[in-house]
């Protein structure tokens, strides 16, 4: 639903789902999957329906996803870094056995 | 003298004189005007970057990079570079999930780098802004629709665009104000949805005189004329709603007696602001509704006192008021609460903030009252339509509760679950009063609001756990009185 209007300055890679992505140094994460092309970012905990970052400014909770391995994080609050890995969720977050 | 960041939990201290929660314009303003007394000042911000929402990257965007923010936006500027000059504490990306108020002084507890601490402050000044209020309708959970203020977030933080077809919905001046910043950065909306009332006018017109002297006439007239040269706009809309299965497609709507379709890859809704208010509300202090601005604030007083001694509540977060109102409200705050902890009369500068911010207040009333959403958006009848989106509770489930005498926001939370996700209710709260006032036909001051706890934001229970705790606490979980 965006697209970016700016010629790269500083990128960053990170790993979504398994893809590899480019993102400005300065972006959240949410802003780094928008301007990716993805919309949609986990599945609602209730009805398992398709839900996407809605405020971007951490009030909606819409946009929880899996940040090296810690899940539920809010997307549009954590800027990115080189080599992070995020994962979309499906439904509520699992308990980790024998984690932190 | 410049700022001294701190962006690890153990560089902070246990005790400061003020403690400031938000680095938005009020936040800045109050820190400025402490840190000039001297005062140990701590400024706590959510975000990795000051400037709060309206003025958000001011700290690396320049006007060459991104001219078509605007003027008004560059003032961000200036107020940043007061606050880095100063000798204050800033700590970005920190949660601040609980304030206490114990013995006349405030306690805080903060989650910064994945760690949790416990702060004391004699005062505390809450500046916590505002968010966009919910626009429940038909399918505004679909991928594809987003709130007017996150996509001009997208804009000001990431040079982000729509693309494809982009519809905007609802009422206020953001709706301009993104439509044109949109337009000079070469961008294109295909329609906006305009669902201000006509008979809204009405209402609004004994208050123009106090608009017509206000600098938002001659901004907000330039905006409405440059966009609607450029882009479609249809007046009085009702019965809007989203459409699409997996993500949105377009929209289908009401105007002018006709119902209208169309094709959208994108839709942005916005109605208005009211104040981010969770924490105040979790500490205690009294809430009380604003009829004109049909929101819950604080109760403060002319300096910004909630009904907390230690706690005051600057900017948006007190009620709306804007960028401008917010600056001037921080910097009285900010001198109001270094007066009282450095136990002196109030003075000549407090005065004169408190005219300069009557001034900037010139025009409100005429905007909240042209501006008011509408009360189908309010509080929608639509009985499918979701209203607390963690929970996934419709108007309908909500409306039965209504019928069947829920007491309150607060009991209806036992009954669906509703307010109860991870948003805490900040989506879900300002509709929920509106349909339970609706139904059963009270006014929404009795109605009231969520009843608030900490934490207002989720925090792992390590880092609860690894709190210092008192013996008093270490007996009530574990029967037993610690040896040492």
């Amino acid at each position: 639903m965006f697209r970016s209007i700016e010629s790269p300055k500083s990128r960053v890679r990170v790993i979504v789902d398994g893809r590899e992505i480019e993102a400005d140094v300065a972006a959240s994460v949410a802003a780094a999957l928008l301007g990716a092309g993805m919309t949609a970012v986990r599945r609602s905990v209730v009805g398992g329906e398709p839900r996407a970052p809605y405020c971007l400014m951490g009030i909606c909770f819409e946009c929880l996803v899996t940040i090296d391995g810690v899940q539920n994080r809010q997307a549009c609050m954590v800027p990115v870094r080189d080599g992070m890995v995020i994962s979309s969720q499906r439904g509520a977050r699992t308990m980790e056995v024998g984690g932190q | 003298m410049t700022v001294q960041m701190i962006r690890n939990a153990e560089d902070l201290a246990e005790r400061y004189d003020i403690a400031i929660v938000g680095a938005g314009p009020a936040g800045m303003a109050a820190a400025t005007e402490c840190a000039k007394f001297g005062l140990r000042t701590i400024v706590f911000d959510e975000n990795s970057e000051a400037g709060g929402q309206i003025y958000r990257a001011i700290t690396r965007n320049t006007p060459a990079a991104r001219p078509y923010l605007g003027r008004d936006y560059w003032r961000g500027a200036s107020l940043w570079e007061a606050f880095v000059a100063t000798t204050a504490s800033y700590v970005p990306a920190a949660a601040v999930w609980s304030l206490e108020q114990q013995d006349e002084e405030a306690e805080l507890r903060v989650s910064v780098s994945g760690r949790s601490m416990i702060v004391h402050a004699k005062r505390v000044i809450l500046a916590t802004g505002a968010t966009e209020r919910p626009m429940p309708v038909r399918g505004w959970t679909l991928p594809g629709v987003m709130s007017i203020g996150a996509a001009q977030i997208a804009l000001k933080s990431a040079g982000l665009l729509p693309e494809g077809r982009a519809v905007l919905a609802g009422s206020g001046p953001l709706l301009y104000l993104y439509a044109s910043q949109v337009l000079a950065a070469g961008g294109v909306i295909d329609a906006i949805l305009d669902t201000t009332p006509r008979r809204y006018w009405l209402q609004a017109a004994p208050h123009l005189l106090p608009f017509l002297i206000s600098p938002y006439v001659w901004k907000g007239l330039g905006l409405i004329l440059k966009v609607t040269r450029a882009v479609r706009v249809f007046r009085s809309v009702t019965a809007l709603e989203i459409n699409g299965k997996d993500r949105a497609d377009g929209v289908t709507f009401t105007a002018g007696g006709k119902t209208v379709s169309l094709p959208a890859k994108s839709v942005f809704l916005h109605q208005g602001v009211i104040p981010h208010a969770n924490l105040a509300n979790a500490a205690g202090c009294e809430m009380g509704w604003n009829d004109r601005q049909k929101c819950f604030a604080p109760v403060v007083d002319r300096q910004g006192r909630s009904t907390k001694a230690s706690i005051f509540i600057a900017g948006d977060g007190n009620g709306i008021g804007g960028a401008l109102v917010a600056e001037f409200d921080g910097r009285i705050a900010g001198l109001a609460a270094g007066l009282e902890v450095l136990g002196k009369e109030p003075s000549e500068d407090l005065r004169r903030y408190g005219r300069l911010r009557q001034k900037a207040l010139r025009g409100r009333t005429f905007i909240d009252l042209l501006y008011q959403p509408a009360p189908s958006f309010r509080a929608p009848a639509e009985e499918d339509v979701i209203v607390c989106r963690c929970e996934e509770v419709s108007v309908g489930a909500i409306r039965a509760a209504a019928d069947s005498g829920v007491a309150g926001p607060n009991q209806l939370k036992t009954m669906l679950r509703c307010g109860m996700g991870p948003c805490q209710g900040r989506m879900c709260a300002a509709t929920v009063t509106e349909i339970l006032a609706d139904a059963q036909q009270r006014p929404p001051t009795e109605v009231g609001t969520y009843r608030l706890r900490p934490p207002i934001k989720p925090v792992p229970l390590s880092e609860i756990a690894a709190l210092p705790h008192t013996p008093d606490a270490v007996y009530a979980v574990t029967g037993t009185h610690s040896e040492h």
